[in-house]
């Protein structure tokens, strides 16, 4: 087992978002987060990195309690965040985005050579302001940066959104390759044949709660799952 | 004097008030930029590093050149560590809430005010020059010492630059300043950021009063030109961006130079006001600050 939680609840301020949310995602497996538009997924994201306080509930890393670490810490327990939008660091270079996923865990040459050749067309552009790439050309930095803490748990926040299908293919391709190397991967995805072709559970959300947890395997395009909780 | 010496004159001492005010600004855009705190503080942690000089150099049995190179190091040691404090016991306790970290500096400011009014009392007091060196030009002559100022000033300005572009600390305070919820997310202590960032301002405008004090002499009010000046130059070069400040600055001081040497010193603060007056008015986010 790798990333548990259990009986969540988190908001912001006096706004309660997330209430006694659970889920666990496996080592080697992408488990998909689904719900319709305010549903607490990219809440859940925040809560799980400690971006969003948790006010009740356990975050659990291989067992060990994450909740209550200061947000800086947690990516150094081996958990890697992709926001929803890619929050690039603009004006900073393609290497100096690199540079600061390193730095979390102190990890040098060998990883980053490993994130640029999984995405060499970034290599071809290390010097280049990262506000200035092309939107799928973001995303791969996005997620270069994350891997570059070298994770045991990978929070994706809607990858997919805005990029071109030859795009979205390679960001498919990247998921389902890293999978294999034995990361647990939690995916926040909206397009349901992206989620059938890249997942293997998916827990669908609603009013801040997992309302029900499935097997890919056991839905097909036309499941009443998708049109009950995603609207399609 | 005929007018080209004149003029010659009036560029040297707006260079050193470029060169000065570059350095004091420069603290306060990169406290606006990595923490979107307004400090109005800053004035006064350039008074407490010219009250720190005089301090070093006035107690410490070294001569005049020694003493001042102590005061140069330990003056934005003093002002960063009260800088430090100042960030952990008010700042961060206020969460860096815009509206109430501005409140906390004016509060700050009159605590160092009279904390200096009480302890440096209210006379002002003169720190001797490192050397005494007088450059000889055709039509006068002029403080070796004030070229030194702008040339010390350009070095801790290179230093500064090197640091936030060629080293670790230096990246992590740009990415906190980009995105601070991605930077934590990538292991960045923010609230060591925030204190650091803090700190290295007040220690620049502590380095830049200890510069000029052997010129100015140290007082308890002398820190509201640096404040309003640095504000002007902020708000000119765009907030945050710390080549507009350096722009800005050289504009400013230059004109101040010009100005204050053909027509009168007032008269360069009026220019300056209205120059921020159409800044805010036509190019409302500065020269070089981006639009938000």
């Amino acid at each position: 087992m790798m990333l548990k939680v259990e009986g969540l609840s988190a908001g912001y301020g006096n706004i309660t978002i997330l209430r006694d949310l659970s889920f666990q995602a496996q080592a080697g497996e992408v488990t998909c987060i689904m719900g319709r538009n305010g549903a607490g997924k990219s809440t859940l994201m925040k809560a799980i990195m400690g971006l969003v306080p948790a006010s009740a509930g356990t975050i659990t890393l291989n067992g060990k309690a994450v909740q209550s670490l200061p947000a800086h810490k947690v990516p150094m327990e081996g958990i890697a965040y992709v926001p929803q939008g890619r929050r690039l660091f603009g004006p900073l270079t393609v290497a100096e985005n690199i540079e600061v996923g390193l730095l979390a865990r102190k990890k040098g040459a060998k990883t980053r050579d490993f994130v640029l050749d999984l995405f060499p067309r970034l290599r071809e552009r290390l010097d280049q302001v990262s506000s200035t790439l092309s939107g799928g050309e973001q995303q791969m930095l996005a997620i270069a940066r994350a891997l570059c803490l070298e994770p045991q748990v990978l929070l994706l926040d809607e990858p997919t959104e805005g990029l071109q299908p030859s795009m979205i293919q390679l960001i498919r391709d990247t998921v389902l390759s890293l999978r294999k190397t034995g990361m647990a991967t939690v995916l926040v995805e909206q397009r349901v044949d992206a989620v059938l072709k890249m997942s293997d559970r998916v827990c669908f959300m609603a009013h801040g709660r997992v309302e029900a947890e499935v097997a890919t395997g056991d839905l097909g395009p036309q499941s009443s799952l998708f049109r009950q909780f995603v609207g399609v | 004097m005929a007018f080209g010496p004149f003029l010659f004159l009036a560029l040297l001492e707006g260079t050193v008030m470029a060169a000065v005010l570059a350095l004091t600004a420069i603290g306060l855009s990169l406290v606006f930029g990595v923490m979107r705190v307004v400090n109005v503080a800053h004035g006064e942690f350039f008074m407490l590093g010219a009250v720190t000089a005089w301090f070093v150099t006035h107690y410490l049995p070294f001569p005049p050149a020694i003493g001042w190179l102590a005061a140069l190091l330990i003056a934005p040691l003093v002002v960063g560590a009260i800088a430090w404090l100042a960030d952990v016991f008010v700042l961060k306790r206020l969460k860096y809430d815009p509206e109430a970290t501005i409140v906390a500096t004016i509060g700050l400011l009159y605590i160092l005010q009279q904390t200096a009014l009480t302890f440096y009392g209210p006379d002002a007091r003169p720190v001797e020059p490192p050397f005494n060196l007088r450059l000889q030009f055709p039509w006068f002559g002029y403080s070796g010492y004030k070229l030194f100022v702008v040339l010390a000033a350009g070095l801790i300005l290179l230093g500064v630059w090197a640091f936030m572009t060629r080293t670790k600390a230096g990246l992590v305070m740009r990415a906190t300043q980009v995105d601070m919820e991605t930077a934590r997310a990538f292991g960045i202590n923010v609230d060591r950021v925030y204190a650091g960032t803090f700190a290295l301002g007040a220690a620049l405008a502590a380095a830049a009063a200890v510069l000029i004090v052997p010129i100015q002499q140290a007082h308890y009010l002398m820190g509201h030109d640096p404040l309003l000046l640095s504000f002007i130059v902020v708000i000119i070069g765009g907030l945050g961006s710390l080549r507009g400040t350096l722009v800005a600055a050289l504009i400013i001081g230059l004109s101040d130079g010009v100005i204050s040497m053909f027509f009168s010193p007032t008269l360069a603060k009026i220019i300056a006001t209205l120059l921020v007056a159409l800044v805010l008015v036509f190019r409302p986010q500065g020269l070089f600050g981006a639009k938000t």
